[in-house]
């Protein structure tokens, strides 16, 4: 936890910490019929998730579906209200404030959603739908509304003169570029995207990536990018955070993670992958592949949660939880939460 | 492959009368359409006698607004024991194509035209009879999707042995046995529990697998798989990839895998057949196509995707959006969004369909694009970009 308590609208310096993601879990109770009674249980989606955003920069969080990733991001903009644990935005910790203090933050944390159909109110223009939040956080004059809206169509690609359309007469790719000029309307810091692209074409995709890519050189905003395809994680992201069923099982810089993966989760994740370089240069030197699915995060296994799929699960992985900690042979800021950690290369087809 | 010989017999007589039919035909048809048809034999990139042949294929929907013309003109071919992929983005036709071999199209709203011919047999003009007998037999399709694809108030044992069933007359206890045997063979732990389960009893991979079992119960010949492991994450995708190669290595089928990743493409398939609008534009073999690629658009495909291997600095997307199939552009479908247009002299890009011709003058490997020099440009431009 940073010292000092800033005010929020002052606009944080390149490489300052803007978040500090501490312990954060999520768990959601549900309820089962059992025999007679009920019990309680709970689904614990997100389960100590700690980390650091910098300001400008752009963290990636990959896993497969139900390891927690889109619930941290939710977390944080505060869709949801963590079960318990730390979420410091510029000092304070935003985790439990209530709605009404927590509205000057909303405005420094925007989400972009995965689904441009779902995420649009389809009854509202275009106009509408941006222009809200600018009345809600009394950004701008009244009658001044419109120019700002065009101004922000232009900026991530539209005609500035579809303000008046309504969503339904955009293309999947234009609908997200809407939400992103919803999300850019208040000037946050950190964005939230939660698999922006995963929705659209490849090369529609493509244009979304390097909107977002501009829009971080030229604004210099933080992103928190979720994902589940490796490719665009490693296009965008300096830092990679690899999720497991609710926990952080590696986490570095990207040429680290995808360079020498230490965790066997990480380095499975890599070698499953689908990649161009078979055909057109030298294939991955090794494969692995992963027994089963995932466990249910109702009853996660003890220990380390990935050793009923790890092929160098030994009696330690069942009785002790591994810590998320750098080893003697890997970089800094590169952490890894396994016993037998060990760096691998080649899992990646090289371009030759 | 396990085929008894008698079987074998009959679909060599029926390619052969299938043969008999096309040359008669030929004959009627005069000396253009015999041409055609060679050029349609000599469109399989291998070279081996195809299973699957489609010819000239156009599917048209009438709607409110107009003609949808969602499939224009596709030839194809695959023999049995190769994959071809077909991949494009979504609404150019490569779902719709697929489904026309199925015959899943709702005939009152459809227009069909062209042939499709397996193992000979011609499929277009079949009855709703005759074409059930070849659905699930012959041909087997595996759906994108296995939660709404298989029925959530049957088990899954009942609908594999249903599908038995249907074409093989045989007691319950005899399609039970092979139901089960194709659990196993798909990679389904403890087959006897799960015969018995729901589809919401399973994962979406384990659906997903028995999807595919369902699909290999009556042994096809051809599969079509429907974008199989979209809806999968990476580690099960990888897992069913891998089954799909190695029961096609079991059993000699013939794939027809639709996808829109190239990742999966490069990973499974002989041959690639790009589509763009309702047409092929590129066709040849994955060497070909995904390591020497000669239309503007494959490129562009290559050149806009974010690979694990390699960390461009900017990627490079296609501008614009896919054409409308209710008005396409007027001579090249990929015209507006071309950015090597201008180097092809005169108009002839906005005004005239590019044939598919052969990239080197003569071959199997066939691209849609009026440019000359289509090689230098991939070497000299293109390639650099991809590295």
């Amino acid at each position: 936890m940073s010292d000092t308590v800033r005010p929020i609208d002052q606009p944080a310096a390149q490489g300052e910490t803007l978040l500090q993601v501490r312990d954060l879990k999520m768990h959601f109770p549900i309820k089962e019929a059992h025999g007679l009674g009920r019990t309680k249980k709970t689904v614990q989606a997100v389960d100590g998730v700690s980390f650091d955003l910098k300001a400008g920069q752009s963290l990636g969080l990959v896993g497969e579906s139900g390891c927690g990733k889109s619930t941290t991001g939710r977390m944080i903009t505060r869709l949801l209200t963590p079960t318990s644990g730390e979420i410091n935005f510029k000092g304070t910790n935003i985790a439990q404030l209530k709605e009404k203090d927590l509205r000057p933050f909303r405005r420094q944390l925007q989400i972009v959603f995965q689904d441009p159909y779902s995420s649009l109110n389809p009854r509202q223009t275009v106009s509408n739908i941006i222009s809200t939040p600018l009345r809600v956080h009394n950004l701008v004059k009244k009658g001044q509304e419109l120019t700002r809206v065009q101004e922000l169509l232009e900026r991530v690609g539209l005609n500035p003169e579809h303000h008046n359309r309504y969503p339904n007469e955009f293309s999947g790719g234009q609908r997200q570029r809407i939400g992103i000029a919803r999300a850019l309307a208040v000037e946050p810091e950190v964005i939230i995207a939660d698999e922006p692209v995963s929705a659209l074409d490849v090369s529609i995709q493509a244009q979304v990536m390097n909107l977002l890519e501009d829009l971080r050189r030229d604004l210099g905003i933080a992103f928190v990018f979720i994902a589940h395809d490796l490719g665009v994680v490693r296009h965008f992201c300096d830092e990679v955070a690899v999720m497991y069923l609710g926990k952080i099982v590696e986490q570095g810089p990207r040429e680290q993670i995808y360079g020498a993966p230490q965790h066997p989760y990480t380095q499975a994740l890599l070698s499953a992958a689908p990649d161009l370089g078979t055909i057109r240069g030298v294939p991955a030197k090794e494969r692995i592949r992963l027994v089963g699915d995932v466990p249910s995060p109702i009853d996660p296994p003890s220990g380390c949660r990935f050793r009923t799929r790890c092929w160098k699960a030994e009696d330690i992985c069942a009785t002790q939880e591994p810590k998320l900690e750098g080893k003697p042979q890997s970089a800094p800021g590169h952490a890894a939460a396994c016993h037998f950690a060990e760096p691998k290369v080649d899992l990646v087809a090289e371009i030759a | 492959m396990t085929t008894p010989a008698p079987e074998d017999r009959k679909d060599s007589m029926a390619e052969s009368a299938g043969e008999q039919a096309a040359a008669a035909a030929d004959a009627k048809r005069g000396p253009s359409v015999a041409t055609r048809e060679k050029r349609a034999g000599l469109m399989n990139p291998s070279g081996e006698t195809p299973y699957l042949v489609v010819e000239d294929l156009t599917v048209k929907f009438p709607t409110a607004d107009g003609v949808v013309s969602a499939v224009n003109g596709l030839s194809y071919s695959v023999p049995l024991g190769r994959t071809l992929s077909i991949v494009g983005e979504s609404g150019s036709g490569k779902s719709v194509s697929s489904m026309a071999v199925m015959g899943l199209h709702d005939r009152k709203r459809t227009q069909i035209t062209g042939s499709i011919r397996l193992g000979g047999d011609e499929l277009i003009g079949l009855s709703e009879n005759d074409l059930m007998k070849v659905r699930g037999d012959a041909v087997a399709m595996v759906f994108q999707d296995p939660q709404s694809s298989l029925h959530p108030l049957y088990t899954i044992g009942n609908q594999i042995s249903e599908a038995y069933r249907v074409h093989h007359k045989v007691s319950k206890d005899v399609a039970k046995k092979r139901a089960l045997e194709m659990l196993d063979l798909v990679g389904i732990p403890n087959p006897i529990r799960r015969f018995g389960q729901y589809p919401h009893e399973f994962s979406g991979g384990m659906r997903q697998r028995a999807m595919i079992a369902m699909g290999l119960v009556n042994d096809p010949k051809l599969i079509i798989a429907d974008e199989p492991t979209t809806a999968l994450d990476v580690t099960v995708q990888a897992q069913i990839l891998d089954l799909l190669n190695n029961l096609q290595k079991e059993f000699g089928s013939a794939i027809v895998l639709i996808t829109h990743d190239l990742g999966v493409v490069a990973e499974m398939a002989d041959d690639v057949l790009v589509m763009y609008a309702g047409r092929c534009v590129e066709y040849g073999t994955a060497e070909d196509v995904l390591a020497n690629p000669r239309m503007p658009y494959t490129w562009g495909l290559l050149e806009s995707i974010p690979t694990v291997s390699a960390a461009s600095e900017k990627l490079r997307p296609i501008k614009g959006l896919p054409p409308s199939l209710l008005n396409l552009p007027s001579g090249c479908s990929f015209n507006p969004r071309c950015p090597y247009k201008d180097r092809v002299k005169g108009e002839r890009c906005t005004t005239d369909l590019p044939d598919l011709l052969p990239v080197d003058g003569a071959g199997a490997h066939t691209s849609r694009c009026h440019l000359h020099d289509k090689a230098s440009i991939y070497e000299t431009e293109v390639l650099p970009r991809l590295s």
